[in-house]
């Protein structure tokens, strides 16, 4: 047929559509397929924060965006390469997006009267060539399309209609040639009791796929080739399946029982969900009547020995500061995992951002240091969990694990890790041994860590009281003491303190000196770690500095950020770690602060960063 | 609970704190029952916890020589569960007030209550706020006087047992600070249930709301004014338990034992009848009946760790063996070589 195939870097692709036309389920498809090829990738799920608005209505438009590529990459993408839009809405929402000279396919069979209008379009995109000096667009009747390989099929055609995304996906597989097999045998499996919906879907996607190879209209296929990833076993993960598995780890590491107590909210429930069905590892899953008896359900579970876990989103957090409080009067260790969301109140529940920051640090009433770390990427969630709640236990402290929206959703290829090679994870809880002359204190430190005993009930003779009253040195008991109490806020702080001791020292990727440093947290770090690469191929000397730990920071953060002279901290937020920057290390830092519910793009980055060294 | 318990006396249920409520309060009477009942439980003294709120009666775990955790206020009821459920074998108490367990904490309360967790609910009902100094709570009866309220309190009062009731609890008691036997067997009978027990203590508060329950513990009235609810006895009460409680269609009366009416017309209480456990509860704030004091509803359920506990068992039998690392290298996986 005299098809070319071209040779590419890396590809993004974002599949827009209705809410009910299956974008995510399209989106998860083609990631699938991508990570079996052997591309490393990043992924982009955006949902609308409608459970269903209106069909055809802008409000009620899904995304979801791969960027897939033979190198290692680390961020979703910047703008698309190829848009598929399943209806005007989609076109209408997205296109302004995508790169220039980029691809539009759009199912045509949308593009009624009625959805034109509904999208806020006068006339037809698709047929007034307003869209065509810019982008290779073309329209497909896709619709049409599945209704023809499904004829003969009993079922009714709403259903046949419905199997439209797997034409859309079929094309695109074929575009960039990638595997039907797993689709076909994912669709087998989740469609097991009805096998005449795995038919009129696996005919869409072949139908998808014979078109791009028999028409004429596609003239070109791209190969991507596989990335080089260092040696080992892969699977795709999304964040919070993978945070999921590090608590789930650091409990079978601890032989400790995990009681997870939360309330569901977007985008933290995955979680619960994925906990919940993992029953057969004896965990145990409490879904409260509210997030603060979430957390004090938690709360009580560590007291009698539980590794204890909640997690929630920023309000949910707001009504969790109190028992944050008295976890660190009691000194108990829990985990309290944040998925932020944009805020303020309800904010953009769906969308993504890192404004929570603050609230970590500070959003309880007294000197309540709590220890406050952060994801990277979808899979560092794995990790990080697994350090929390390591960290919680050996310190006796509560640990807040802040994650965002985009790392929760959003997926990469990941090196499957092994459980045995994780740290050590040793838990001993007191017993009579820790009796002095008789008697049990309850607050007694370790030297090294000044953490307190761990002494459960059911524990014969270390019978014990705590409480939220301030607590007096060794006993435990009930002090109103001044001296006691200034003694008792101090050795808090410094037992937050002593967690350094535990972080590694900042790694700076590309110069470890020079002109700017581009220091980040959580999700944005591959968005800077993109931007850095580029800077750096530019010939400029600049360099990332990526934190894991953001309470306690690492013990060499200032000599390091000292050896620059320009610090750009890209966040999402209006300028949170910036503060704690400046106040900490007296340094001239800028902020680089965008607040649109998604990540910031190494482009934005790379522009700030020039914009500071000239 | 374990076959070979240790014997206690009261001394082993005695922290070493000195108790700080003012001299005088109606919890120095609950304290002292909870020590004389406890080694009678037949419970090791290690298995016991304690988890309190913030109010006066919440300071009650720091004078038990038990496990305890004096925590934030309404909040205990979830924080129990949470003790429940990472060990289901421990003995776990809730003490809390008028003001933590139903206006602050209401909604744990009620959650407790209808998920129906094996943990011994004690209410210290004073109708009022001690610790705060003394404005009104949510059982204070309307036109209360108080510093918050200087013309009177508007909102009308919650009536506890039928909260529990509404709410679904399988055991709502009531007794009286002053009633130490009363007392007794209402805590022996409180750990005896299967399931979330709430027992509801009338607590005098002398210091800022003295005598609220003065007719009901006042020797001259009580027989007068409380009614003591025995499983399976006819409803009497009064001096010479000359009257009883009678239902016409489904409103309770009282009558006069003698001429017109016997014994045998009088309801006979049974605890396990929920509609009679309701007309009893809403006797409390009527002015013409008597209090009941004793079990007013008690029935047997599946407790929440229970069937949690038979959940996990039942997937562990499905998937023996399972283990993180097979959940990791599940789902299509690749190898770069």
């Amino acid at each position: 047929m005299g098809k070319i195939t071209e040779q590419v870097d890396e590809v993004v692709i974002r599949f827009a559509g209705d809410s009910g036309d299956g974008m995510q389920l399209t989106g998860g498809r083609f990631t699938e397929s991508t990570a079996i090829i052997g591309n490393d990738l990043s992924t982009l799920p955006d949902f609308p924060a409608e459970i269903r608005a209106p069909a055809g209505s802008l409000a009620g438009v899904s995304a979801f965006q791969i960027k897939f590529s033979s190198k290692d990459i680390h961020t979703p993408g910047d703008k698309p390469d190829v848009l598929v839009a399943m209806n005007p809405a989609a076109l209408k929402v997205h296109q302004k997006e995508v790169a220039p000279g980029g691809t539009i396919i759009c199912n045509a069979n949308a593009f009624t009267l009625k959805n034109l209008k509904f999208a806020g379009y006068e006339t037809n995109p698709l047929e007034d060539k307003t869209l065509d000096d810019y982008f290779t667009l073309y329209s497909v009747e896709m619709g049409k399309m599945v209704s023809l390989a499904n004829e003969d099929l009993e079922i009714s055609s709403k259903i046949i209609d419905r199997t439209k995304n797997f034409f859309a996906l079929g094309l695109l597989f074929w575009i960039y040639d990638r595997p039907l097999e797993s689709t076909k045998k994912w669709l087998g499996v989740k469609f097991a009791k009805k096998p005449e919906i795995v038919e009129a879907n696996i005919r869409a996607l072949d139908a998808g796929y014979n078109y791009g190879e028999t028409t004429e209209i596609f003239t070109t296929r791209y190969k991507v080739d596989k990335a080089d990833l260092p040696a080992g076993t892969y699977r795709n993960v999304v964040g919070n399946y993978a945070l999921s598995m590090g608590l789930a780890a650091a409990a079978e590491k601890s032989k400790l029982g995990l009681f997870y107590g939360g309330y569901p909210i977007t985008p933290a429930s995955d979680i619960l969900h994925t906990l919940s069905a993992w029953k057969h590892l004896g965990i145990k899953t409490f879904q409260a009547e509210d997030e603060i008896a979430g957390i004090t359900s938690v709360l009580g579970a560590a007291f009698t020995g539980d590794l204890g876990i909640t997690a929630t989103s920023g309000p949910g957090i707001a009504l969790k500061g109190e028992a944050m409080g008295l976890a660190v009067m009691a000194e108990l260790p829990i985990v309290i995992i944040n998925v932020q969301r944009g805020g303020p109140s309800t904010g953009l529940p769906t969308k993504t951002e890192q404004s929570d920051l603050m609230q970590a640090m500070y959003g309880r009433n007294g000197e309540a240091p709590v220890p406050v770390l952060a994801s990277a990427t979808p899979g560092d969630c794995f990790f990080a969990a697994y350090e929390a709640c390591r960290i919680a236990v050996k310190y006796m402290t509560p640990v807040i694990l802040l994650t965002d929206g985009y790392l929760a959703n959003g997926s990469e290829p990941w090196q499957v890790p092994k459980v045995d090679d994780l740290p050590d994870f040793d838990v001993s809880f007191a017993d009579e041994s820790n009796l002095a002359d008789g008697q049990f204190l309850s607050y007694s430190r370790d030297k090294k860590t000044l953490a307190r005993p761990w002494a459960i009930p059911g524990t014969p003779g270390l019978e014990h009281r705590i409480g939220g009253i301030e607590t007096e040195d060794l006993t435990g008991n009930v002090s109103y003491d001044p001296d006691n109490h200034h003694y008792m806020v101090e050795t808090r702080a410094k037992k937050i303190d002593a967690i350094t001791n535990e972080i590694a020292s900042s790694e700076i990727f590309g110069s470890k000196s020079g002109d700017l440093l581009i220091l980040s947290w959580g999700g944005t770090k591959g968005a800077c770690r993109s931007a850095t690469e580029a800077l750096k191929a530019d010939g400029k000397k600049v360099g990332h500095l990526h934190l894991r730990w953001i309470n306690p920071f690492p013990k060499d953060l200032g000599e390091k950020l000292i050896k620059f002279k320009n610090i750009l901290i890209p966040e999402i937020n209006y300028g949170q770690l910036i503060k704690l920057i400046r106040a900490e290390f007296l340094v001239d830092a800028q902020g680089l602060n965008q607040v649109r519910g998604k990540p910031i793009s190494s482009a934005d980055i790379q522009e700030a960063s020039n914009k500071l060294i000239g | 609970m374990s076959e070979t318990v240790k014997t206690y006396t009261k001394k082993d249920f005695t922290s070493d704190q000195a108790v700080r409520w003012c001299p005088g309060c109606g919890d120095y009477a609950i304290l002292a029952q909870t020590q004389k009942v406890f080694p009678d439980l037949g419970v090791d003294k290690e298995k016991f916890v304690f988890i309190s709120g913030i109010g006066c009666s919440s300071r009650f775990p720091y004078y038990m020589d038990t496990y305890g955790f004096h925590t934030i206020h309404g909040r205990a009821p979830a924080i129990a569960s949470g003790v429940k459920l990472a060990n289901p074998d421990l003995s776990v108490w809730v003490v809390t007030g008028d003001g933590d367990g139903l206006s602050i904490g209401g909604n744990h309360t009620i959650h407790l209550l209808r998920r129906n967790l094996d943990i011994n609910v004690m209410l210290f009902n004073n109708r009022i706020y001690g610790l705060t100094k003394g404005q009104y709570s949510p059982t204070s009866e309307v036109g209360k006087i108080t510093k918050s309220t200087p013309m009177g309190s508007l909102d009308r009062p919650f009536n506890p047992l039928t909260v529990a009731l509404g709410a679904g609890a399988t055991f709502v008691s009531r007794t009286i600070d002053k009633e130490l036997k009363h007392m007794q067997s209402m805590i022996k009978r409180s750990h005896a249930h299967k399931g979330t027990s709430f027992m509801e203590i009338y607590q005098n508060c002398n210091i800022f709301n003295d005598g609220a329950f003065s007719a009901q513990t006042d020797r001259d009235q009580k027989a007068e004014t409380v009614l003591i609810l025995e499983n399976g006895q006819p409803i009497l009460f009064g001096t010479e338990k000359n009257k009883g409680v009678r239902l016409d269609g489904n409103k309770p009366v009282i009558v006069d034992i003698g001429d017109k009416w016997s014994v045998d017309d009088v309801l006979v209480h049974d605890e396990s009848d929920y509609v009679i456990a309701s007309i009893l509860s809403n006797m409390s704030y009527q002015t013409d009946f008597p209090d009941p004091i004793g079990v007013l509803y008690a029935v047997e359920s599946e407790t929440y760790e229970e069937t949690m506990v038979a959940q996990i068992n039942e997937a562990i039998k499905k998937k023996p063996k399972g283990n993180v690392q097979e959940i990791i290298n599940a789902g299509d996986t690749w190898v770069v070589k």
